[in-house]
């Protein structure tokens, strides 16, 4: 059963003038952790935003589960949830009260809530005592734990990652990573994990497609694409793929996110 | 066990929101106090003009108070959760966007009261008013109906944040500084330029205020009070659907335009 299935869909962003994604088309299988590389500004939180429901093609279809994202979202709704590069939320109010708002809104009883996203916080090094803290006395590492304590104790089977180790101390990302390869080795969730990291990508995804202005350039398997372009590393993939530096794409970019 | 889970998220957005008071509450106890002393100093404007004109402006005070929290309460919840960041995880819950506006419409109301029950209590203290003539069955029935009707309007402005936040708040205060002119809140509409008085016509609160200085100040029974508590029935009936039914068309808008984002 496939986990996503994505059809030609094109989004344009008329205000800033940008085609933000064209002629996407994939599919994810159920268990699948499957990773999106490409610079910022080359439509990866756009893709992700129309899978949340939170976005509207122009055109092209996009299903999760076999349900459409803009004819079915409350049915996707159940089955997702999404940790953004930004860590949103109350920063007034401690993680709890910020996770038990999220409980509510997905009808999870409050103790349930407790004990699993504490069990989850505790697994990425979490200081539990930090737990009813105001959440803008705790570093960007610590709030994006939380964030993705609050995707996963609503058990989802489609977790979308946008970016969550961009901006994180090295420690924080490593144990975000290492959080996320055992989640893959120990449960069937599908996984769509978008990052601009390269090594990253290599190491929790089982297949990567390459994006640059807002296509799709290739999808495979690491070791595959960087035989197909006989090179060593992914960002080499990228080079070839696109005749262009990196960061000379991020400037081409800039705005279409 | 859907209609459950609705009522659950309902109760979620009314314990979200106080836990926010909780965490603010240095700046509840400010807003409190300035509103407290700024219904007294009102007050104090009636005192040469008799008890009677003290309790008119007090009523202006209070009703306005009342009817102005619900209508900030509910149209800033959106323009609150865009500059939290958090509206795109509020939108991508599994619930009905009317369980999302029916628990901040259920907190407006507990708050509304609570914060008008507060300054009615100082505001008699300090002005020693007296409500021995008020009908205050009908009164109470006259404010909740215009609550309502707030209700509708306070919808309908929560549009306005939904397509721009900064702006949208913007004339969000806007639309609340002519409804506080146009309604007769400290004074009777007829004093208004002639070319503006027509526009007083369209605002719930002329008629909410009419009706509860009618109840408060002359005793007036609902039935006598009947037509203008129909009509603000009929604004509320009306505005909460249309309301809604926009709300609806606006969160589409952002979903092609890809408003919901932080900075949309």
């Amino acid at each position: 059963m496939n986990a996503i299935h994505c059809r030609n869909i094109n989004k344009h962003f008329k205000q800033k003038k940008v085609i933000a994604l064209r002629e996407i088309d994939f599919t994810v299988p159920k268990g699948e952790t499957f990773g999106i590389i490409g610079p910022n500004g080359s439509g990866k939180s756009t893709l992700v935003r129309i899978l949340s429901t939170l976005l509207i093609p122009d055109t092209g279809s996009a299903t999760v589960f076999t349900h459409d994202v803009v004819r079915s979202p409350m049915a996707v709704r159940r089955m997702i949830n999404r940790v953004s590069v930004d860590a949103a939320f109350f920063k007034k109010l401690s993680a709890w009260e910020n996770l038990r708002y999220a409980a509510r809104l997905y009808g999870v009883p409050k103790k349930q809530a407790r004990e699993k996203t504490l069990a989850i916080l505790d697994s990425m090094g979490f200081p539990k005592k930090r737990f009813d803290e105001p959440l803008e006395e705790l570093s960007r590492g610590m709030q994006q734990k939380v964030a993705i304590a609050r995707s996963l104790f609503t058990s989802p089977i489609l977790l979308l990652l946008d970016e969550p180790t961009t901006g994180l101390d090295p420690r924080s990302k490593k144990e975000v990573q290492d959080f996320i390869f055992g989640l893959k080795r120990q449960t069937d969730i599908t996984v769509l994990l978008t990052t601009h990291d390269m090594a990253e990508a290599e190491t929790l995804c089982d297949r990567i497609a390459i994006i640059n202005g807002g296509g799709f350039i290739a999808v495979d398997k690491a070791e595959r694409l960087k035989d197909r372009f006989g090179v060593n590393d992914l960002e080499a993939v990228f080079m070839r793929s696109t005749g262009k530096e990196w960061e000379e794409s991020e400037q081409d970019a800039e705005g279409r996110d | 066990m859907r209609v459950k889970t609705e009522i659950v998220s309902t109760l979620g957005f009314l314990e979200r929101n106080l836990s926010l008071v909780r965490r603010y509450l240095g700046w509840e106890i400010v807003f409190m106090t300035y509103n407290i002393v700024n219904a007294l100093t009102i007050g104090f404007i009636g005192v040469t003009q008799g008890k009677q004109f003290v309790m008119y402006l007090t009523i202006g005070a209070l009703v306005w108070g009342f009817l102005s929290v619900l209508f900030h309460e509910i149209s800033e919840s959106v323009a609150w959760e865009r500059w939290e960041g958090t509206i795109e995880y509020t939108f991508m819950a599994p619930i009905h966007r009317f369980t999302q506006l029916f628990g901040s419409c259920l907190f407006a109301i507990v708050y509304g009261l609570i914060r008008t029950v507060l300054i009615l209590f100082f505001v008699a203290l300090f002005l020693g008013l007296s409500l021995k003539q008020a009908n205050l069955g009908a009164a109470l029935v006259v404010l909740v109906v215009s609550g309502l009707s707030f209700i509708g309007l306070g919808l309908v402005a929560a549009i306005l944040p939904l397509m721009s936040t900064e702006k949208g708040a913007q004339a969000t205060h806007i639309m609340e500084a002519v409804i506080l002119l146009v309604s007769g809140v400290y004074y009777d509409v007829s004093v208004l330029p002639k070319w503006l008085q027509p526009l007083s016509a369209f605002s719930p609160a002329t008629y909410s205020l009419r009706a509860l200085r009618g109840a408060l100040l002359e005793g007036k029974s609902l039935t006598e009070l009947w037509p203008t508590v129909l009509l603000l029935l009929a604004i509320g009936v009306l505005l909460i659907p249309l309301g809604l039914i926009a709300f609806n068309q606006a969160e589409i808008y952002a979903k092609r335009t890809g408003k919901l984002k932080r900075n949309g």
